[in-house]
């Protein structure tokens, strides 16, 4: 097949078949060069982006959210289009019709989506409550199902922040197809699949396929719609890079109005725009400056993007964010680089529009990315705080060369693998519950296998150890059989038309499990092999409390003797999950991430062995507690690189902090010792990094005076956020982060 | 061998080029007034280590060190334990770690000769640059460090020269001009870092129970080094 928007394109496979990949391969320009070719920001950039930050300070001023549209139901076109500075846009299109306006999306429960407007002094309008008065949502689905021992799981915390009352997010569209083929070639390979369907005999999986494809083709269809609000016809590939651009974020709109999921990620766009840019560059159509231009206003238009939460959502989630992350660099499975200019460009962003948290920028590293794009790098890390990087040496084997990372670390081919997410459950609270034969003691509920309370004077670690597998075994079958209910449902009630149009309609599927106190329950067991722990009870009998007499080995200081025991526990926990066949055939995956939960996971939890106190905050992710490193900022490293991605596919998320001058004397130092680092670091098989270069009195001084701070952006768990939208204590917890300091 | 350690710090960026793995010795034969580190003076103190395990530790972050970094023995005063030091530089050679030396340069015997054949960069703290200065304020003449300089020169050992910039002590033009002309006469020296007086330490003294002598001298600004730097490049 030949359209003429493709005139000047190399051809292949990509034109016969759905293949973006091929497409890619066939026609980008790798980019070994520095950054000295890049152009700053245009006097219409600024103009522009003055009018959104003031936009910001608003929505700021009206603590969080700017507006509400709480008279209609979210959807592709179900609002008149909405406009910055019309005439001074480059790329059209927003969620509502006004910036920053959240609609509300009530197909994930009608309760998130009423407590969501109350929150912020808002009514839902009793239009949309008699709209799904007789309707069932995702939410309403669930608990028709859930059983009581899931009820209480939920409950007591041991397993939380599971997706059955809001959308489930993690599912990345592969949005360049719209652009590269236009939406009618899309519907018309959608209908060619949903009719060989009928040459089999139906069975559940393919009739509940069957009615997915007949969404999928009609939310195609409001997409062009909604594009023809906005004055455009997508349904013919893209013919330049402005078109390409503005394409590939009508799909993501799309996906945007359409769902509300925890993360919509975007996918790995920056080298795809590449190619429409160099073709333009090359016919005389456009420049450096207006390049950078159409990359501007689009991450404009992402950095505006927003979904209406409720405050539980934001304990968990907290900064309000929507998890926008782009995969930029790596390397392709021939060798070549997949640094282009465009992924300058896209980094470039932090300095035309300031720093931000959106889009999530996510460079992915390998030892053989090119030197100038590394320094380049480095150097955004330094002044901006906002990119985390991840190891593409160790995700390019399991995902291929067009693969992209959905939320903070996880990863999925685009448009070839989905995700159902699944949120975490709590290790360090399991190991209470078991030394409490079954016993919550911060919920006071029964749960899981009901046995003697531990009845020992010193914990002796081998029954502890024993004790403890008895309930990770109980637990992995409980949550893989809660999170297939959850699935089933958001399939049957939440379906992400727009998200899975636009992948293959065969399409593999991950279920992603994950787990929270990682550090705490290691250097927890650490404490009752190497020291004395004598548990403490109440009057009731139970285990409260710890005397921990003694010295013990903590996760943080490259000491195999407790790094060990964290990499062992998340093997059993995979391989326990594993037994339990998942949902439509779905890979169980594992996640070492907290987002910001670490600090109400904490909450939730007595006080543990490592001498931890009752609800105090866990450690973010797979980093070691906070302050227990000794040996310095690599030996920190080391230890979480010895977690395996092979066991935790769905990402180990290490959040590192250090102050400007432990990283070296001079900029160029700064830059080219935290190169070295991160080479390091990836080359020992680590899985993921966020990297803040800052001190703590900075975050200090953000907490007593926010108006000074107004766009601090910070690294925490897998993602960055605006400081100041974090709650107070979320903020705290960041504070009393270790920061690695100059010796 | 084994030695004396007072710690180990994994990630180490100011102590030589690049990303190194720094070993703090303990024990030290100066009692310099504007010291840093007064806890690692007792030759008794620390934990005692071997060559091997320190080396073992070292090859742990060899990922880290890309083509600049490596390890860095400091102190204390490594040369006080010259021979720990060389096995330790000896066995990290093997495993293609660049090794680099921080010291004051005050002792300067056969142990200390055999050390620098295996040493692959000297960060010579070069205090005072006048006899008088040395004596009061370090306890040793400046005799020591310039036969040292010259030694490293003889051996064409690349050196980074340091100094502190102590407020009232040694920040001044006259200094910065005898800095310049050491530095002219010694081509071996291809890098010199002013680093600014610092009293962080000053717990440190107060935790030990013992005076700091130069705890009333204001700390030295980045103003003041920028000055001295313009002084020494021209």
């Amino acid at each position: 097949m030949q359209h003429e928007n493709w005139l000047g394109f190399n051809s292949g496979i990509w034109q016969d078949e759905i293949n973006v990949r091929d497409f890619i391969q066939k026609n980008y320009k790798e980019y070994a060069g520095d950054a000295s070719f890049l152009a700053s920001a245009t006097p219409r950039t600024n103009a522009l982006m003055e009018k959104v930050n003031e936009l910001f300070r608003l929505e700021r001023q009206r603590g969080g959210v700017l507006d509400v549209d709480t008279d209609t139901v979210s959807s592709l076109t179900s609002y008149a289009p909405g406009y910055i500075d019309k005439e001074n846009e480059l790329i059209f299109g927003m969620q509502t019709d006004s910036p920053l306006k959240r609609g509300v999306n009530p197909f994930g429960g009608i309760r998130m989506a009423r407590q969501a407007c109350a929150a912020y002094g808002y009514r839902l309008s009793d239009k949309v409550e008699d709209e799904f008065k007789f309707r069932t949502t995702h939410n309403d689905g669930v608990f028709r199902v859930y059983t009581d021992e899931m009820r209480k799981a939920r409950k007591c915390h041991i397993i939380t922040g599971l997706p059955d009352a809001y959308g489930r997010g993690r599912i990345i569209g592969d949005y360049r197809r719209v652009a590269l083929y236009g939406v009618d070639k899309l519907i018309e390979e959608k209908q060619k699949d949903k009719k060989a369907l009928a040459e089999k005999d139906y069975t559940v999986d393919s009739a509940r396929l069957s009615e997915e494809l007949y969404q999928q083709i009609a939310f195609l269809g409001y997409m062009k719609e909604m594009a023809a609000m906005y004055g455009f016809d997508i349904s013919a590939p893209a013919k330049d890079a402005k078109e390409a651009v503005q394409w590939t974020y009508f799909a993501y709109l799309g996906a945007i109005k359409e769902q509300n999921g925890a993360a919509m990620s975007l996918g790995r766009v920056s080298s795809f725009f590449d190619i429409y840019i160099e073709r333009d560059i090359e016919r005389g159509i456009l420049t450096e400056e207006t390049a950078q231009e159409l990359i501007d206003d689009f991450v404009i238009k992402l950095r505006i993007a927003r979904h209406l939460r409720t405050p539980e959502y934001n304990e968990l989630f907290g900064g309000d964010p929507m998890w926008i992350t782009e995969a930029v660099g790596g390397m392709g499975n021939d060798g070549r680089t997949l640094v282009t200019k465009s992924s300058f460009r896209m980094l470039n962003t932090l300095y035309t529009l300031g720093s931000s948290p959106e889009p999530n920028l996510t460079v992915l590293w390998s030892a053989r990315l090119p030197e100038g794009f590394k320094k380049f790098c480095a150097k955004v890390s330094a002044d901006t705080d906002s990119i985390q990087y991840e190891n593409d040496d160790v995700m390019r084997p399991l995902h291929g060369d067009d693969y992209a990372i959905a939320c903070c670390v996880s990863a999925m081919e685009v448009g070839k693998q989905m995700q159902f997410f699944g949120a975490r459950c709590n290790l360090a609270k399991l190991l209470l519950i078991a030394i409490n034969g079954g016993f919550d003691t911060t919920s006071g509920i029964h749960i899981g296998p009901q046995m003697d309370v531990m009845d020992a004077d010193t914990l002796d670690y081998d029954k502890v150890m024993e004790r403890y597998h008895i309930y990770v075994e109980w637990l992995s079958k409980l949550y893989v059989n809660t999170m297939n209910l959850i699935h089933y449902m958001h399939d049957k009630y939440a379906y992400e038309k727009t998200q899975m149009a636009l992948h293959d309609t065969d399409v593999q599927r991950l279920m992603a499990f994950g787990v929270a106190g990682l550090s705490v329950v290691a250097d927890s067991l650490s404490a009752i092999k190497h020291a004395s722990v004598h548990p403490i009870k109440d009057e009731m009998g139970y285990i409260v409390d710890f005397k921990t007499e003694g010295d013990f080995p903590k996760y943080g200081n490259d000491d195999d003797r407790v790094d060990l025991i964290a990499r062992d526990i998340t093997h059993k926990v995979i391989t326990e999950l594993r037994k339990t066949p998942a949902y439509r055939n779905a890979t169980h995956t594992l996640s070492v991430l907290t987002i910001t939960s670490n600090v109400m996971y904490g909450k939730h939890t007595g006080a543990t062995p490592d001498g931890r106190k009752a609800g105090a905050p866990f450690a973010p992710g797979a980093n070691p507690m906070h302050n227990r490193e000794e040996n310095g900022a690599l030996a920190s490293l080391n230890s979480v690189a010895k977690i395996r991605y092979e066991d935790c596919r769905d990402g180990i998320s290490n959040t590192f902090s250090i102050a400007p001058d432990a990283l070296g004397k001079t900029d160029g130092e700064r830059q080219s010792n935290l190169v070295s680092i991160l080479d390091g670091y990836f080359a020992k098989k680590a899985h993921h990094i966020n990297v803040n270069v800052l001190n703590r009195e900075t975050l200090i001084k953000a907490y007593e005076d926010p108006e000074a701070y107004p766009n601090l952006t910070i690294r925490v768990s897998g993602y960055a956020v605006n400081f100041n939208k974090l709650s107070r204590e979320q903020q705290r917890e960041v504070i009393s982060r270790t920061f690695h300091q100059s010796v | 061998m084994t030695g004396r350690v007072h710690s180990i710090q994994s990630l180490g960026t100011v102590d030589g080029p690049g990303v190194r793995f720094v070993v703090f010795f303990q024990g030290c034969n100066l009692r310099c007034k504007c010291c840093h580190n007064p806890d690692t003076w007792d030759m008794q103190g620390g934990k005692e280590y071997s060559a091997q395990e320190i080396t073992d530790k070292a090859v742990r972050y060899k990922e880290y060190f890309g083509t600049e970094g490596g390890i860095t023995l400091s102190g204390g005063e490594p040369l006080l334990q010259a021979e720990f030091a060389r096995e330790i530089f000896e066995k990290c050679r093997e495993k293609g770690i660049n090794t680099c030396l921080d010291t004051s340069g005050s002792i300067l015997n056969q142990r200390v000769k055999k050390l620098l054949e295996v040493t692959d960069r000297v960060l010579l703290d070069y205090k005072y640059t006048d006899d008088v200065s040395y004596r009061e304020n370090v306890g040793c003449g400046i005799d020591k460090v310039k036969a040292f300089l010259e030694y490293l020169q003889e051996k064409n050992i690349p050196v980074t020269l340091r100094q502190v910039i102590i407020p009232t002590v040694n920040d001044t033009k006259e200094n910065a001009f005898k800095l310049r002309e050491i530095i002219k006469k010694h081509p071996i020296v291809d890098k010199v870092e002013l680093l600014p007086f610092r009293k962080i330490c000053t717990v440190k003294y107060e935790n030990m129970g013992i005076y700091f002598p130069f705890g009333h001298l204001p700390e030295a600004t980045a103003e003041q080094t920028d000055a001295l730097y313009g002084i020494i490049n021209s």
